[in-house]
């Protein structure tokens, strides 16, 4: 009964950490998605021969950087205006819009620095009119997604702390609990690892179920949002792994921390 | 065997327990330690089985020495030491039987031999027909036998008492204090703090006094002629010849 509830209240403070878990990855999606959007757009002059741009998308696409490059014609351009500004459609004159290429970046190499060193690259091309990637807007998306991983590395190692500290004083109830027993061991000659090991498992055990049990919450008001509120994405495979792997850890931990205050004390 | 030289222990909060105290034991001696409450007889036992350490000196105990002793030695020690409290300290919910068995399982003796060492321990404390019952269906003297017997289960070089008979009546001080003489008489160094100085003078074994944490009397070791002057614990009349042969 007592370690039921033991390992309830594990799991709740796991649970707290695995919704913040749930937050911080979603936001990271968020902004990977957002992210994705980061290219380069290098205009041509109007009479530039095709095979010229051809090469140079070759070369472009062997940048290191580079994941795609695609080309805009000047009909695609008025389409995707027109298909843009709806009713104004009209207004657009096909000769109005140049012809450009579009270069999309890898995944990590969208920083700022990067984009403007492609950018720069790109410009050196004799027929390119004018490079465009919203300086402003990566440097800000970049600070946006430093913020993010600072604020989850510190909130996350908080929710653990917390974790560990419930943790621990489930078991120290526990070892409390055994209190005569553990004296008379050490009375009669048990090792100190020998008292430990029970405790260690049971925090082990713990952990394990606590983690389970708070995954079944977590996945449960992930559901719940995805119904009622906005679209969300839930841990993948190893990431479930790992968040168990952390209430094990949190759960030894924990044991280690409560038994090892109480042997220094008896 | 046992020898502690020059030793002080002084805690944060209460001060001084003990103070330059040196003294020996030879193996197979029986010891009373004696002196008011606070003069410093638990703070001597609890050095002994290491559970503290000395502030300044140098206990001795069987080849293990205060000044390096860790933890995985101090519990080898403490398997061939056997200790018992005026409170007892069983198990409430194991069995007589149990609690004897408990000091063998939990430092992983082998499980073929528990068996008879535990009766053989229960039969020498006299409660072979007591294995099953639990603690709260025996008298105090009873269950303090068991504590000896769980004491005596790894046929330790000396028996360390912390007022073993300070919760019992006059009849049952009686039977646990024969007990520890059979025990010594087999070849067991026993060392007993009391203050109960009837026991005391009813047999002559050595007698260790203290006051305020210092060794102000111990038998071995002051002629008979200046001994009563030397007594502040007053009802000790005559000091004893200490060593008694087993």
């Amino acid at each position: 009964m007592l370690s039921a509830l033991g390992v309830v209240t594990i799991a709740f403070s796991i649970f707290a950490f695995g919704l913040f878990g749930l937050v911080a990855i979603n936001i990271r999606n968020a902004l990977e998605q957002v992210s994705e959007r980061v290219e380069v757009r290098a205009f041509i002059t109007d009479s530039t021969e095709i095979e010229s741009v051809a090469a140079a998308m070759k070369d472009i696409g062997e940048f290191p950087e580079v994941a795609r490059v695609d080309y805009v014609s000047k009909e695609k351009a008025l389409e995707r205006a027109r298909s843009e500004m709806g009713e104004f459609a009209d207004v657009f004159e096909a000769a109005v819009l140049p012809a450009s290429i579009e270069v999309h970046l890898r995944p990590g190499m969208r920083g700022p620095a990067t984009v403007k060193s492609v950018a720069d690259r790109i410009r050196t091309y004799q027929f390119i009119d004018d490079v465009r990637y919203g300086e402003e807007w990566v440097a800000k998306l970049y600070r946006l997604r430093n913020i993010a991983t600072v604020a989850g590395i510190a909130l996350g190692v908080a929710f653990a702390a917390v974790a560990i500290i419930i943790i621990g004083a489930t078991i120290r109830m526990t070892v409390l609990a055994r209190a005569k027993e553990i004296s008379i061991m050490r009375l009669v000659g048990a090792t100190d690892m020998f008292i430990r090991l029970p405790f260690l498992i049971d925090g082990l055990i713990k952990g394990i179920l606590g983690g389970l049990l708070a995954l079944l919450f977590v996945w449960v008001a992930n559901r719940v949002i995805n119904e009622y509120v906005i679209q969300t994405i839930f841990f993948d495979r190893q990431m479930i792994f790992l968040g168990i792997v952390a209430g094990a850890m949190m759960g030894v931990i924990g044991s280690l921390v409560s038994v090892g205050r109480h042997l220094r004390r008896v | 065997m046992i020898r502690l030289t020059d030793v002080s222990k002084e805690y944060v909060r209460s001060g001084v327990a003990l103070a330059d105290v040196t003294f020996e034991l030879k193996k197979g001696e029986f010891v009373f330690l004696t002196g008011p409450s606070g003069s410093g007889k638990s703070t001597i036992l609890r050095l002994l089985y290491m559970d503290d350490k000395p502030t300044r000196g140098d206990v001795w105990v069987n080849g293990v020495t205060s000044r390096t002793a860790r933890g995985r030695e101090i519990s080898r020690l403490r398997r061939r030491l056997g200790i018992v409290f005026q409170d007892f300290r069983l198990l409430e919910d194991r069995t007589a039987e149990a609690n004897v068995r408990f000091a063998l399982e939990v430092t992983g003796a082998p499980k073929a031999t528990i068996r008879a060492k535990v009766s053989r321990a229960l039969t020498q404390v006299g409660l072979a027909s007591k294995a099953t019952s639990y603690p709260r269906e025996l008298s105090g003297g009873e269950q303090q036998r068991v504590a000896i017997a769980r004491a005596l289960i790894n046929d330790p070089f000396v028996l360390i008492a912390d007022e073993p008979t300070g919760n019992l009546d006059e009849r049952a001080t009686r039977g646990v204090f024969q007990l520890l003489r059979d025990i010594n008489a087999s070849g067991t160094a026993v060392i007993m703090a009391t203050h109960d100085l009837d026991l005391v003078r009813r047999s002559n074994y050595r007698t260790i006094e203290l006051n305020h944490g210092r060794l102000v009397f111990d038998s071995a070791d002051t002629p008979v002629s200046a001994a009563s002057g030397a007594l502040s614990f007053d009802s000790v009349d005559t000091p004893h010849d200490s060593q008694e042969s087993v």
